[in-house]
């Protein structure tokens, strides 16, 4: 319309046929690979040896970065190899193989945290980070490391149950079938975060959940249920920041710069699980669609099964899978193993046939403009690709190509099916580059320069 | 890999909106249908006939370019069809259908594909075809036949916009203002209904293919400055019979919401709409010809890249008055 805010598309959102469908288990898989980078930060390093007995929910891997999570053993078995196995990235990432002994034989450190420690931000900080708790929601950034680097910052928590990527269902399901569950995780992260008050954003297409939790009592619990319109992407951590309190995340900038902190909504119940149940972070709800899937369904699912058990036990595919996504459709990688695990942040298994097919041999812009329109960054998808086509890092900069988000709005609305994200990947990357060179270049210029100095003193 | 299977690994998103290039210029198409049964009603089989030369040949043209030169298959997004409509829309009906093709060829190869085909021409291909035939047969271009229901004599069949261009308002009160709504007046094919090129704007913005900008601020400067630099005595009547008389609708709708001559950003939309709406009336009182509606579009086509370098949206985090560089760039 006239004056229309900026940003978002409406793609449809799939979401019917996993929707009604209950959370159930699938058999275990006779072996785990568990990758032992599963986080932005630091990689762990294996705490296990080949033929070491381990335990369910067993620490496997650790790093000493502050920016890093420790990974668990989960099933209980026997590791039969530590070696490089594909992850969803595409990299060769060192991983525990495990063998299962189907017994499932808990770990010590397997049980509910003592009730005087939930009191303590502090201590609710350091089970979240010994949990492994991340970014559940694909992001994949250790949880307890936004916790305290957001004190004295953060005076608001905003827990992401907009879910606004197609297909998936997974967040949707827990809030529907662990309410309470859910609030209680809630309640620890704004203790943990040290504030009293959370908003959790749902999308409008969860009216349900969105009664549920209030009929659970959030508001009492201080947390304000704010139902949100549904579109993509509602759920992007700038865009829901500024759908609920209006603040903007400054260029390059963190939500802590505005006092804010996101979490994920599975992220909130994996917090539930560590402290009242023991659990780290083993297992993740998992969305299983996409039009090649027999029957859609959301499962539980230990890290570390590959993606072809997943399939396999779910009711493998109807039609030819033409292309397998791990993550939503709008922001998740495309993958061609399917012996690549599943992670801590792997909300959805998509698996489409080829009739998703939209690309042509020849896109063409027509100028229709309609990627500005849709773009939640503000930026110009039009020019950028222009210029990335061009290779013109200079005007890339110019026209802010850093502060794309890659939520794939601008590729999804283009009549034209050029490949904009794509480009503003690449291109990304390419002002990454040059400002690196830069920088080498003027750092050999400064030390040149020393040598100068030195010399002339030497004399 | 246990199974033998092809798998697309591509960059994300993996899903693409229904709506291609194709459907949006079948939009297009359909919203500009009802004028073309509004002018075979006032006009006869005629136009039709202007309408379907005109569609064929840059048809014609357009393949025939591509696949001379060896270009890609870009022919298939019906674009040609929709300014071959355009094209036609603003020609008289009497127009011989020679010099249509003429026309034709002129918009589709020299404005549009020379400079590299749908989404790189700076002018729209139809008003420029429009421009060039109305400098070349400026006779032929300029006499129109009137509509069939018209109640003056054929003999003082003048276009409401030469009564207006001559500083008069149309005789006839409410009962002429009703004709120009409708269509019951002379002028070019596509033009003389406003209703109906209302209702094929109405389709473009409920299906999305347009935003309101272009065409709300174009008609809107053009009510503005002819209510009040007004000729006559009746201020109203003479604004209303500017905005429904000439092809202003059909310019403000169809040709200066054209994606690839007109500004991506909605702030370069609203000043271009301003800029074509300030143009048209400036030539309407004091430029040569009676209607200002194509010259102006055309004009600000040359502009459209100098508005969009200057209406880049407000950068994301940026609040105005208070420019905080990022934490880190």
């Amino acid at each position: 319309m006239l004056f229309k805010s900026h940003g978002g598309v409406h793609p449809n959102d799939k979401k019917a046929p996993a929707n009604e469908a209950e959370i159930t288990t699938i058999p275990q898989p006779p072996q785990v690979v568990i990758p032992m980078s599963q986080h932005i930060g630091a990689p762990c390093t294996p705490l296990v040896a080949v033929g070491d007995e381990v335990k369910l929910g067993q620490k496997i891997g650790e790093a000493k970065a502050p920016v890093s999570a420790p990974i668990h053993a989960s099933v209980s078995g026997k590791v039969v190899a530590i070696a490089p196995h594909l992850n969803n990235l595409g990299n060769m990432v060192t991983s525990v193989v495990i063998e299962n002994d189907f017994k499932d034989t808990p770990a010590e450190t397997m049980v509910p945290a003592p009730a005087e420690d939930l009191e303590s931000p502090e201590k609710i900080a350091e089970i979240v980070r010994e949990a492994g708790i991340v970014g559940m929601g694909g992001a994949t950034f250790p949880t307890a490391f936004k916790i305290t680097s957001g004190w004295g910052k953060v005076d608001t928590v905003i827990i992401n149950g907009a879910e606004c990527e197609p297909y998936i269902t997974s967040d949707h399901r827990t809030m529907l079938e662990h309410p309470e569950e859910l609030l209680k995780g809630i309640q620890l992260l704004m203790k943990a975060c040290k504030v009293d008050k959370a908003y959790f954003g749902i999308e409008l297409n969860k009216k349900f959940a969105l009664d549920l939790l209030n009929f659970k009592g959030a508001k009492e619990m201080g947390i304000e249920i704010v139902p949100l319109k549904c579109q993509y992407p509602q759920g992007a951590e700038k865009t829901l920041i500024k759908t609920i309190t209006g603040r903007e995340v400054p260029p390059g900038g963190l939500p802590s710069n505005v006092g804010c902190s996101v979490f994920n909504t599975f992220t909130a119940y994996s917090v539930y699980r560590a402290c009242y149940e023991g659990w780290p972070a083993i297992e993740r709800v998992v969305t299983v669609s996409g039009s090649a899937i027999a029957e859609p369904k959301n499962v539980k699912v230990r890290v570390g099964t590959s993606m072809q058990w997943v399939f396999e036990q779910t009711g493998g595919f109807a039609k030819e899978p033409w292309k397998i996504i791990m993550g939503g459709p709008m922001m998740g990688m495309a993958q061609y193993d399917l012996e690549v695990p599943c992670g801590k942040g792997t909300a959805s298994l998509l698996a489409f046939s080829d009739d998703e097919d939209k690309t042509v041999a020849d896109p063409v812009c027509i100028r229709c403009g309609q990627c500005i329109d849709g773009c939640p960054m503000n930026l110009q998808p039009i020019y950028m690709y222009m210029y990335q086509q061009k290779g013109d890092v200079e005007m890339l900069q110019k026209l802010n190509i850093m502060d794309c988000v890659e939520c794939g709005s601008c590729s999804y609305i283009c009549p034209g099916r050029l490949h904009l994200t794509h480009a503003f990947k690449t291109g990304k990357a390419m002002v990454q580059a040059h400002q690196a060179a830069l920088k080498a270049k003027e750092e050999a210029e400064k030390a040149k320069a020393a040598e100068a100095a030195e010399k002339k003193e030497d004399k | 890999m246990n199974e033998e299977r092809k798998l697309i690994v591509s960059s994300s998103p993996h899903i693409r909106t229904p709506r291609g290039t194709q459907q949006i210029m079948l939009d297009v198409i359909i919203a500009l249908m009802p004028a073309l049964v509004a002018a075979v009603i006032f006009f006869g089989i005629k136009p039709l006939i202007v309408t379907a030369v005109s569609v064929v040949s840059c048809v014609v043209f357009e393949i025939g370019y591509r696949k001379l030169l060896k270009k890609n298959a870009s022919y298939m997004d019906l674009s040609a069809v929709v300014t071959g409509i355009l094209l036609a829309y603003c020609l008289p009906y009497t127009f011989p259908w020679w010099a249509v093709i003429i026309g034709a060829f002129f918009s589709i190869v020299l404005v549009k594909q020379l400079f590299g085909g749908i989404g790189k021409n700076i002018w729209n291909p139809a008003l420029a075809g429009r421009a060039f035939l109305l400098i070349s047969y400026a006779v032929r271009m300029t006499t129109w036949a009137p509509a069939r229901f018209q109640h003056i004599d054929a003999a003082t069949s003048a276009t409401p916009l030469a009564s207006l261009h001559a500083g008069q308002l149309v005789p006839g009160g409410m009962n002429a203002l009703w004709d120009m709504l409708i269509g019951n007046i002379g002028g070019c094919i596509g033009e003389v209904s406003a209703l109906a090129l209302l209702i094929g704007g109405a389709w473009l913005v409920y299906r999305k293919v347009i935003s309101l900008r272009i065409p709300v601020f174009y008609v809107g400067t053009v009510a503005m400055l002819t209510l009040i630099f007004s000729r006559g005595n009746n201020h109203i009547m003479w604004m209303l019979q500017n905005v429904l008389s000439g092809g202003l609708l059909l310019g403000a709708i169809f040709m200066a919401t054209d994606y690839c001559t007109s500004p991506v950003t909605p702030k370069g939309q609203i000043i271009f709409g301003v800029g074509c709406g300030l143009l048209t009336v400036l030539i309407r009182y004091f430029g040569g010809y009676p209607e200002g509606v194509s010259f102006a579009i055309l004009i600000m086509n040359c502009c459209t890249w100098l508005i969009d370098q200057h209406t880049a949206p407000r950068r994301f985090g940026v609040v105005k008055g208070k420019k905080k560089e990022g934490a880190k760039e």
